[in-house]
């Protein structure tokens, strides 16, 4: 554990020096390059607000209604059957939608069962192995100003579909079910 | 499809509010959600200013590169319609460095680099390509090689081993990656197909 948390802790600040040193060594004007490709965040930054704005506010209506939490009410007998255990079910479907509702829910599995319980390493590795695919797809396609994403959706929540299925399958496999 | 999930959550929302009494609820989450997503771009700003900044320095100086010149067999299998020396490899390939080490913060600004990037070889400019598919379906796998947000909440809780599940993480996000490969690859056959 302590060499991975090191690992990362020395990282980023590591690859910076690295960048920087080889910009000076290679003769590109470090400070002007920096600023020019810094102005470009700006700009990106705002072309996203109202793809990210509709978005969210579509998520928000949806959860604040009551109505996920039908949804979820609705699929829970459906997917017990199949051996899950209903406590990570609502993580699992929220997951691909929204990053913030999923780590409020991850958060709150581990406090309440405890991290080291079979539910508390289930929503580790769920959380941990995909994505919220919904964001991700806004931002990047609002970026360019992409307004019709093809399979993209599909094939990314078919995946977060993989990874959900194949964390209890493995994290059964590792630790024994409950 | 987007348009109708937009709409569909939305809609049943609203009519979800009708009958469970909870309008004021809505009408709270519609100000308070669009706020948040003005919160999160202004928040996104410094990060991306910064990475994008560092990044023109590796991409001037070479660096970006030198990269995908390494990796350049393993990146032409996903990406057979980007041609052999474009950046748009180089961006793509930091992306996923910055995924795998879970540093969340730097792959976005490098996403959208990869994304402008192939955006420039798109002929249908309003219309996801074959690369730009590819790329995000790779991304939303979140191949991670340390889930830093998960190891954090785990040390939080006190855990007697929030590393344990690092290798389980890899090993079912690995199993993501490669079906959302798999499922791209399927789905561009069946497109090209019908076109044929």
């Amino acid at each position: 554990m302590t060499i991975i948390s090191t690992l990362s802790l020395w990282f980023i600040p590591l690859l910076i020096g690295f960048i920087l040193l080889y910009g000076t060594w290679k003769k590109v004007p470090t400070y002007e390059s920096f600023v020019d490709g810094g102005k470009e965040g700006i700009k990106i930054a705002f072309s996203i607000i109202p793809f990210l704005v509709g978005m969210i506010v579509a998520i928000s209506v949806f959860r604040a209604s009551g109505a996920l939490e039908f949804f979820l009410n609705f699929l829970r007998p459906f997917i017990e059957f199949f051996g899950v255990p209903a406590e990570v079910i609502p993580l699992a479907i929220i997951r691909p939608i929204s990053g913030n509702a999923a780590l409020g829910l991850t958060t709150d599995l581990i406090s309440t069962y405890g991290p080291d319980s079979f539910i508390g390493r289930l929503a580790s590795v769920m959380q941990g192995s995909t994505d919220t695919t919904l964001y991700v797809l806004t931002v990047y396609f609002g970026a360019v100003g992409i307004k019709k994403m093809g399979d993209a959706l599909k094939i990314g929540l078919l995946a977060d579909a993989v990874a959900i299925i194949s964390s209890i399958i493995i994290v059964t496999f590792f630790f024994g079910s409950r | 499809m987007i348009n109708y999930i937009w709409v569909f959550m939305t809609i049943i929302g609203i009519i979800f509010a009708i009958f469970n009494g909870t309008m004021e609820e809505v009408n709270q989450a519609i100000f308070q959600g669009a706020q948040e997503a003005v919160t999160l771009c202004i928040g996104l700003i410094s990060v991306l200013v910064f990475w994008l900044g560092i990044m023109n320095i590796a991409q001037a100086s070479g660096l970006l590169d030198r990269l995908s010149a390494f990796f350049r067999p393993f990146i032409r299998i996903l990406f057979p319609e980007v041609p052999e020396h474009h950046p748009a490899l180089g961006y793509i390939l930091s992306n996923m460095m910055a995924n795998m080490f879970g540093l969340g913060n730097a792959a976005t600004p490098l996403g959208i680099k990869a994304m402008e990037e192939l955006q420039k070889l798109n002929k249908k400019k309003d219309t996801a390509s074959r690369s730009m598919i590819t790329f995000l379906a790779i991304n939303t796998a979140s191949l991670t090689i340390i889930p830093t947000t998960v190891l954090a909440i785990r040390m939080n809780y006190q855990s007697t081993s929030p590393a344990e599940i690092v290798f389980p993480t890899l090993l079912a996000s690995f199993f993501s990656a490669i079906a959302a490969i798999v499922i791209d690859r399927w789905f561009y056959y069946r497109r090209t197909r019908r076109k044929r």
